[in-house]
């Protein structure tokens, strides 16, 4: 490759500039990760706080006010700071590559929807700052508390999520257009990687919600600053209206964050395991199933709200559903582990522990979905274990094991793979701890976003602090793992894991800046 | 590393073994109540029968992946299979499942659909939700009747609540005046909120539903066995959502019969009540009970306030003002903030009580003392 | 090639564009489509926005059934009038015209509008409350001091289910004089 007299093939510009300016997919994954692991520890850093106040009974070290702030806080920015970001890091650096495409298709739009998520989170961030104090209404912000009885400060949250929600449609289109226009010669849709689906799926979900969920912020500024009354009851409109429109974007969301786990999974998974996915095919059905599945559920999670029987059934029904896709995903991955030949590096202990937990979440997910069941369980810590088991050893694991799997080829380096082990055995023994326990305190009865509990409710919240200490500790580690294995260690081959397959493994490691300039030989694109 | 696996799986079957063979001892402690309810029951049953299915799904999945780990390991030789699909063995892991929620969701509708049918009952009671306490309103045939009808408050100390005292064994799932019903009775409740959305839920009872402003909800109950049951509120709705516990006594006809007497006799007491005089000392002792009970949440003990959101009343330039401007102030509420509206919280003596209290301490010194019936004026003004 | 390529990514990046102006739209478009699906269904406990045309019709005969209607009032946060039904219940024969009243009162020394939001349990039973005349669907202004009785004339239609033999009709009292686009005439008063 001669550099000199090519504008495309120059390497990166020199300091602040390289990455402000940048329009490089692998300089803009990298950014999204980045962002996304200081939103991970800042969301943690709350997480810690709700967990040290929930240590004891009584109020030890926050007021309930402040409690509910975290909660919030904790919530928003894990969801749209931490989790989506990843994926969206994850997709800038690998799909391009998988697909034998030299970039994404739309590079500036694609720097734009990157820089404009620090503005949002600093705006979301500097509501702790203000006298009001930050939004205090939970992630889903149900109305009236979140309008008429909203610390000023909701304003600042509504252009927050809005600017999170323009960034996430950006980077979608650009996905979808990557996906649908960009691949090599000899790609086709049916030997396109299972992640670079799974997110093509993603993308069309997020084109589909996220405009929904900024006209259910627009109407929550309409009602408070300009007297309407969308869900307002005195003015004629309706709160439980709020959920239903929350709840449209909400499910999906749910998706948005767990689809491209399956994509990662998917890969892995073959790959230490030698031997190719089983059913393909079917995987990538099952994925458009659940996307379909996924609009038509959402009032399972508003059971209690006095909906007529034949809603209640409709969606109890529809939900139970979507256990056949999801629970031929995980039938697929253990078909793709039998037989094979498997070694056990810390992406695929990662993976593993991603199928059986994420498991687990579904099955307290199809608990759930019992309507009669989930007049017990709704709001309650059932629930909260529910969602950070698909969410926590779900979601987060995968994308700890997509980190791990490509970091070699990202930094060119092999990681320390002892303290990759170590990371990995605690955030396992950890998150367990933290979560497990919530079961049976949601059962007993212990109510969701409560700073202070019940006396019969101490042992399990006590058990569960340690486990969230050690969890968010642990996260240090990974924190530790990358910036020594960014620094150097041992040389990683083209090829880096033995079963692994693939384009992205047919370019040197580190992938250079610029990747198939020239569409790769078809002959390197195997059925998958 | 295979050893410890295997471990963390042991240890976390032994503890779903625990969860489930305890749950006879200490159903509170692990696993959902059974209650005391039919509905609570067949809830309870139903949730063991799916919780049941998931574990026996679990055991084969992660049994045949354990075994996989176990035997198909490159260190012990294991040479990669090359098949990777098969239509039958999909079509099977499709229509298996497929089955079993079938089963699952047959129980499921014949429970929601007794749960739904909240017709034929015998006792109607409207509940409202306000932030943060409930109130409970006997609905009455004729209007001509003494109306039941209080609130429901926490009544922990914030002593407890912030380790100044040892907490009690009922700690934060106490109330002043729990709801009181009748066993064997089909009671309806009806449900709506003053202000944000909060939801009443008993467990014992299986009964949990959103109260929200401008509608109204319903679901019933059928106790069987008399006892003190307790909930609490399960919507986030704000700062003390934490705080709005709620207790039910559920009593033999008879005592509820009595109760329900005294309960409009006592109504009508306080009504005739509200035209006696009262002393400063038994104004300053009451108000000082209600205060702590009531309002200390907000202005602190010692009235000092919690800047910005709760003004001191120590030094307040209302509290030590006119008197009637005050009154007005803590029966209306001051809309927009924190401020409830105590002309239906509280009755008559209860108020001229308490702000006789805060008018007189803190080192507020007015030395008003207020009457039922300068109260009672104002209430009545509008007649 | 390449210039192709360009224009159906642009064709694609357009389409995409339009699809998340729609759905945007659409978010919008759930609150119409709401009130269509709750008042078909009475998904919500409403009852209808606007006072029924159709009276019951009277040469038919009046059934055997008897539905008793109960009453309920509501105060919303920082309400502070009086306000209750004057009858707990009534029970009524399904096409049959029934008038009942509400009092309202303002202890307050300043005039306000209030508005009352009706709301019926359970609610499929909703769709079957026909109003004739309801105070429902007006802002209610009082001035300081002064007492009203408002009425509802209304009749459970007769196609009402078998299994519904309670129904409770619940209004909840709002302060709208902030709000209200007459409160300029109660200022002025």
């Amino acid at each position: 490759m001669s550099a000199a007299h090519d504008d495309h093939h120059h390497g990166p510009a020199k300091g602040i500039s390289r990455w402000l300016f940048t329009t490089n997919h692998k300089d803009i994954g990298s950014l999204y990760l980045w962002f996304s692991f200081a939103m991970f520890l800042l969301g943690g850093t709350f997480a810690m706080v709700i967990r040290a106040e929930l240590f004891q009974p009584g109020l030890q070290l926050v007021d309930p006010n402040f409690f509910n702030q975290m909660t919030t806080m904790h919530g928003l920015i894990m969801v749209f700071g931490a989790v989506m970001p990843a994926f969206v890091g994850l997709a800038n650096w690998m799909i391009p590559m998988m697909i034998g495409a030299p970039d994404m298709a739309l590079p500036r739009m694609n720097n734009w929807s990157f820089w404009i998520l620090p503005f949002a989170f600093a705006m979301l961030s500097s509501t702790l700052l203000m006298e009001s104090g930050a939004p205090n209404f939970g992630w889903t912000f149900y109305a009236p508390l979140s309008t008429t009885y909203a610390p000023s400060s909701v304003t600042f949250f509504i252009f927050a999520v809005h600017i999170m929600g323009a960034s996430s449609i950006m980077g979608a289109i650009n996905i979808i257009a990557t996906v649908l226009n960009m691949r090599a010669p000899g790609m086709t849709l049916m030997k396109m990687p299972l992640f670079v689906w799974t997110w093509l799926i993603t993308a069309y979900l997020l084109i589909a919600v996220m405009p929904v969920l900024a006209g259910a912020v627009t109407m929550m500024l309409f009602d408070i600053h300009f007297g309407t009354s969308f869900f307002n009851a005195a003015g004629g409109g309706d709160p439980v209206l709020f959920q239903h429109v929350f709840w449209f974007f909400g499910h999906p969301e749910v998706y948005i964050m767990i689809l491209p786990a399956f994509g990662v999974v998917s890969a892995i998974i073959p790959t230490f395991a030698r031997k190719r996915l089983f059913g393909y095919d079917s995987m990538v059905y099952a994925t458009a199933s659940i996307a379909f599945l996924s609009f038509i559920v959402w009032a399972h999670h508003m059971f209690t709200v006095g909906m007529p029987i034949a809603g209640e059934l409709f969606f109890m029904y529809a939900t139970m559903l979507i256990a056949v896709p999801t629970g031929v995903k995980v039938f697929n991955w253990v078909a793709t582990m039998f037989r094979g030949s498997m070694t056990f590096e810390t992406p695929m202990l990662f993976a593993i522990a991603f199928v059986v937990l994420f498991t687990m979440g579904g099955f307290t997910g199809l608990m759930l979905a019992i309507t009669p069941a989930d007049f017990q369980y709704h709001d309650t810590y059932f629930v909260v274990a529910h969602f950070h088991y698909v969410l926590v050893p779900g979601a987060v694991f995968s994308i700890m094991a997509a980190a791990y799997y490509w970091l070699p080829k990202w930094t060119g380096y092999m990681y320390d793979e002892r303290l990759g082990k170590l990371h990995f055995w605690l955030s396992f023994i950890g998150v367990n701890v933290l979560f497990f326990p919530q079961h049976f305190l949601g059962l007993a009865g212990m109510p969701r976003r409560i700073p202070d509990y019940a006396l019969q409710f101490a042992d399990f919240n006590w058990i569960s602090s340690i486990g969230g200490f050690l969890f968010g500790a642990s996260q240090l580690i990974l924190l530790f793992v990358v910036i020594k294995c960014i620094k150097g260690g041992k040389k990683a081959t083209a090829q880096v894991w033995e079963g692994a397959q693939g384009l992205e493994w047919t370019v040197a490691s580190p992938a250079p800046y610029h990747t198939f300039a020239t569409p790769p030989d078809p002959k390197l694109i195997h059925d998958q | 590393m295979l050893p410890k696996a295997k471990l963390w799986l042991a240890l976390t079957i032994a503890a779903l073994t625990t969860m489930l063979s305890t749950s006879l001892q200490a159903a509170w402690d692990l696993n959902m109540p059974q209650g005391v309810t039919q509905i609570s029951r067949e809830t309870y049953d139903l949730h063991m029968q799916i919780l049941w299915w998931c574990v026996a799904i679990g055991v084969v999945v992660f049994g045949v992946m354990l075994w996989s780990i176990i035997n198909h390991r490159k260190s012990k030789g294991a040479v990669p299979a090359t098949f990777h699909e098969s239509t039958k063995v999909e079509i099977v892991w499709t229509v298996i499942p497929f089955v079993i929620l079938i089963l699952m969701a047959i129980p499921a509708t014949r429970v929601l659909t007794e749960a739904y049918d909240a017709s034929e009952s015998e006792l109607d009671i409207q509940i409202t939700g306000y932030q943060w306490r409930w109130e409970y309103r006997y609905l009455r045939d004729d209007m001509n009747e003494e109306e039941v009808s209080f609130f429901s408050n926490m009544s922990t100390s914030r002593e407890e609540i912030n380790n100044q005292l040892p907490k009690q064994e009922t700690y934060l799932l106490d109330v002043d005046n729990p709801l009181v019903i009748p066993i064997n009775k089909k009671v309806r409740f009806l449900l709506t909120s003053n202000d944000v959305i909060h939801a009443w839920w008993v467990p014992d009872f299986a009964v949990k539903k959103d109260a929200i402003p401008g509608f109204i909800n319903e679901m019933w109950t059928i106790v069987e066995e008399p006892g003190v049951y307790r909930g609490q509120c399960a919507e986030l709705c704000g700062i003390d959502h934490g705080f709005m516990p709620i207790v039910v006594h559920a009593l033999p006809q008879d005592e509820y019969d009595a109760w329900y007497a005294g309960q409009q006799e006592q109504a009508a007491a306080t009504r005739a009540a509200a035209n006696n005089t009262i002393t400063m000392d038994a104004a300053l002792a009451q108000g000082e009970e209600i205060y702590n009970r009531t309002c200390v949440a907000c202005h602190q003990a010692g009235g000092t306030g919690l800047a910005p959101a709760f003004p001191a009343l120590a030094g307040s330039s209302v509290v030590t003002g006119d008197l009637t401007e005050n009154l007005q102030l803590v029966l209306n509420g001051v809309p927009g903030t924190a401020m409830a509206a105590y002309n239906r919280m509280l009755n008559p003596v209860e108020l001229a009580s308490v702000v006789t209290y805060i008018r007189n301490s803190f080192g507020n010194s007015t030395g008003d003392l207020v009457q039922p019936a300068d109260v009672n004026a104002l209430l009545q003004e509008a007649q | 090639m390449k210039q192709a390529k360009q224009n159906s990514t642009k064709r694609l990046v357009t389409r995409l564009l339009f699809t998340v102006v729609g759905m945007f739209g659409f978010g919008f478009a759930m609150v119409p489509l709401y009130d269509v699906i709750c008042d078909i269904t009475g998904l919500n406990g409403k009852t209808g926005e606007q006072v029924v045309a159709t009276q019951p019709n009277e040469n038919a005969p009046l059934s055997d059934r008897q539905i008793t209607v109960q009453f309920l009032s509501q105060n919303a946060a920082g309400m502070d009038w009086k306000f209750s039904a004057n009858e707990a219940q009534v029970k009524v024969k399904p096409g049959e015209v029934k008038v009942v009243s509400y009092h309202a009162a303002n202890p307050n020394s300043y005039a306000m509008i209030g508005q009352a939001i009706p709301s019926v349990a359970p609610n499929e039973a909703a769709q079957y409350l026909k109003k004739l005349e309801c105070f429902c669907f007006q802002e209610q202004p009082l001035e300081a001091g002064e007492t009203v009785d408002m009425g509802i004339r209304f009749f459970i239609d007769e196609s009402i289910p078998e299994h519904i033999t309670k129904l409770t009709l619940s209004y909840s009292l709002f302060d709208i004089t902030k709000s209200s686009s007459s409160a300029t005439k109660v200022t002025q008063r």
